[in-house]
């Protein structure tokens, strides 16, 4: 979706001292399908990510929400399709599945990743991040090494932004209401950013930030911890 | 029924009620109402907060509460049987009722028999679920209910939005409001010059059910717990005004779910501690009765209990909705939904709203409504529901899986263009050749906009997000052309 992102993860990860590559079969954990109830539908995404990251050490997502997914509905689609085999495969891979900040700190070892970022952030730990994935404070411990940041608490912090995948389409009302009231405990910080660890949630909640010419922008986790003082990779 | 006038305020039906979101979209512009909602389930939510942190095992409790109705669950036969015996023993009355219509009979019955016109009620969620109320007005007995937020809805013609505090979207001047003018019609009128002070307020509802507990001969109920050992019948509250029901009246009848079981006095203890901690943010109840069987001189002198299913072995048939039957009524899931807190309790249709109702009702009642169909997705599986919920219900995955139930009683009808989207979907995520394709179409449009975001406008399904939020235009390079480019030796 932004390109950004995913550029931004391989070159902290390179600057970590990692090797990254990128198998261009791979696609989408395919909560979207299942989350609406298309199990059948979904299926295809679980096989195409084993056969895609069967031969890693390690599988890296700048996205609580969706290693979530790989990790809590992966097995389960593939048990009730019936097929042991993926069953089995879909678990052993999941269980090498990392979201950035887990893998920077649990893995890697490192909460300074000798980032520079002088600007006023907030942070949102998003409701799959948090709940899910469970990345706790991680994203927090590797923002506040950053240097030159200016990191605000964000007032109810932990309620849904009102994203949740189709529900915004299904109930765009009640999203709407939601997003709105994130936006405004967002404005309250006087930041000039806000920060998470998932795309969608900053995309939704960025597009009414956007729609009120609050001047705030959003940024996801890894562009702040990629940029140096060399490189800002703030798009 | 329209002959002759109603004894007690007409309430307006649930039937009427569209489909969630569209529901939700008009209880979302009552302005006083979200205000409400927003003050009372912040108070409360954190009220449970400090209480569920005052006790270091909550989290081995919360494990054993959902062990504990899990095995009555596996075992519900042999626990039924082993309770009726217990009660009957003790001298309670027991009645099996297959569902709401036929429990609601069996009330009126009892009621008919003893030759009462009126009756008074405790607050009981199964009553609403049967529409008991109704039942008895259609055989001209009169049900007052006895909870004080209970009344205000009475009284207002209204329905209840939350299984603790039904009256949750009102506030103290329009209790007063309700008060003054309904009151008179239904028995003691409300005091001249009513402020709408707490205690002022509370002084008129204590006066107007008085006249009504003293006069009443028979109570109705729901049942907290019901222990299969001793056959107790254990009923908890905060106000009193259940243990007047419980104790002035001479016959009881109290409806209760069959999921209701517990095995034991030592199972009773985990959730008199999980229970008010989760739903009040009180340490302890401050009323709970318990009785078993009828002892002369002491409370109900003939004790009715009918146990109901209404769709709960169905619920239990299921391994994968079943975790439902846990529940315990505490509105802890309630309280913490992001999506409850904005839209209230009416827009699910139902008595029982938030992330329980959403899970409950399509179970008990079925997916052949569009209502019903609906309610699996007013969620935004953010999880808040799953960690604070005393017994442990998985919200999001019995939502997920109920959804997926949804889709197929969809398509099994015909196909639609959501299965469409998803096969398409399904199709682009199989692979990543497909997937290189759709977003060379997605980078089209991004060149042709130049990364100027988007307003709004017509486009089928963005149109609706669009109306708030614009959206950053698609990239002019994907994540894949950079990576050929910049690392494609690799
Ligand atoms: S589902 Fe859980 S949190 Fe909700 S009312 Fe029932 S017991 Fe309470």
């Amino acid at each position: 979706m932004k390109p950004s992102i995913p550029i931004a993860t391989v070159k902290l990860l390179e600057r970590l001292g990692c090797t990254v590559s990128y198998p261009e079969k791979q696609t989408c954990c395919g909560q979207i399908m299942t989350n609406t109830g298309y199990y059948k539908e979904a299926l295809p995404t679980v096989r195409n990510y084993v056969d895609s990251f069967e031969d890693y050490d390690y599988i890296v997502g700048p996205s609580g929400s969706c290693v979530g997914s790989v990790r809590e509905q992966h097995a389960m689609l593939a048990h009730r399709a019936g097929d042991g085999g993926l069953e089995e495969a879909a678990t052993a891979v999941a269980g090498r599945t990392y979201e950035l900040t887990e893998f920077l700190v649990d893995v890697l070892g490192v909460t300074d990743v000798g980032a520079y970022f002088p600007h006023r952030v907030t942070y949102h730990p998003t409701c799959h991040s948090m709940r899910i994935t469970k990345v706790g404070d991680r994203p927090l411990q590797l923002l506040r090494a950053v240097r030159g940041i200016d990191l605000v608490e964000l007032p109810m912090a932990d309620q849904c932004c009102g994203f949740g995948g189709t529900f915004s389409v299904k109930n765009p009302d009640v999203s709407i209401a939601m997003a709105s009231d994130k936006a405004r405990h967002v404005r309250s910080t006087d930041a000039e950013y806000l920060v998470a660890g998932d795309q969608a949630c900053l995309m939704n909640i960025g597009g009414i930030l956007h729609r009120q010419r609050s001047g705030i922008h959003t940024i996801h986790i890894a562009e702040i911890l990629a940029s140096t003082e060399k490189e800002v990779s703030v798009a | 029924m329209s002959t002759r006038e109603r004894l007690t305020p007409e309430p307006p039906s649930w039937l009427g009620i569209p489909p969630f979101p569209e529901a939700a979209k008009a209880e979302l512009g009552k302005a006083q109402q979200r205000k409400n909602l927003r003050h009372a389930t912040a108070t409360i939510r954190t009220k449970r907060a400090i209480r569920a942190a005052e006790v270091d095992n909550w989290e081995e409790l919360r494990t054993a509460a959902a062990q504990i109705k899990d095995r009555v669950g596996r075992h519900l036969d042999h626990y039924l049987v082993q309770a009726e015996k217990a009660m009957t023993e003790a001298g309670i009355t027991v009645h099996w009722a297959r569902d709401g219509d036929e429990a609601n009979r069996i009330v009126g019955e009892i009621a008919k028999a003893k030759g009462v016109d009126e009756v008074v009620k405790i607050k009981s969620m199964v009553t609403q679920e049967t529409d008991l109320n109704e039942h008895l007005e259609e055989i001209g007995i009169a049900a007052w209910e006895t909870d004080l937020a209970e009344l205000i809805v009475q009284l207002g013609h209204d329905l209840p939005s939350h299984i603790l505090v039904p009256a949750i979207h009102r506030n103290r001047s329009e209790e007063r409001e309700i008060f003054t003018t309904e009151m008179g019609r239904y028995g003691t009128p409300a005091p001249e010059g009513l402020s709408d002070e707490p205690a002022e307020l509370a002084a008129a509802a204590r006066t107007h059910l008085r006249e009504k507990f003293l006069r009443a001969k028979m109570a109705i109920s729901g049942g907290n717990f019901i222990v299969a050992e001793t056959g107790t019948l254990v009923i908890v509250e905060s106000e009193g005004n259940g243990r007047m029901c419980l104790t002035l009246p001479e016959t009881l009848v109290s409806v209760v779910g069959i999921e209701k079981i517990l095995p034991t006095v030592e199972d009773l203890e985990v959730f008199l501690k999980l229970l008010p901690r989760s739903s009040t943010g009180e340490r302890m109840n401050p009323y709970n009765s318990f009785w078993t069987g009828v002892t002369p001189g002491d409370g109900p002198q003939d004790l009715h209990v009918v146990l109901l299913d209404n769709g709960r072995t169905n619920v239990l048939a299921d391994p994968e909705g079943r975790a439902t039957l846990r529940c315990i009524r505490c509105s802890a899931c309630l309280n913490i939904c992001p999506v409850y807190e904005r839209v209230g309790g009416h827009a699910y249709g139902s008595p029982y709203p938030g992330p329980i109702g959403a899970i409950l009702g399509p179970q008990l009642r079925g997916l052949d409504e569009a209502r019903d169909r609906a309610l699996p997705y007013a969620s935004t599986l953010c999880g808040a529901c799953n960690e604070v919920c005393p017994v442990k219900i998985p919200f999001t995955d019995i939502l997920v899986h109920l959804r997926h139930k949804v889709a197929e009683y969809k398509t099994s009808k015909h196909p639609t263009v959501e299965q469409g989207l998803m096969k398409g979907a399904g199709w682009v995520m199989s692979d990543g050749r497909h997937l290189a394709l759709a977003q060379r179409a997605s980078r089209t449009a991004g060149l042709l906009v130049k990364g100027r975001w988007l307003g709004p406008m017509p486009i089928p399904l963005a149109g609706r997000w669009l109306q708030a939020r614009d959206v950053e235009a698609p990239p002019t390079e994907t994540f894949r052309q950079w990576w050929k480019k910049n690392r494609g030796d690799k």
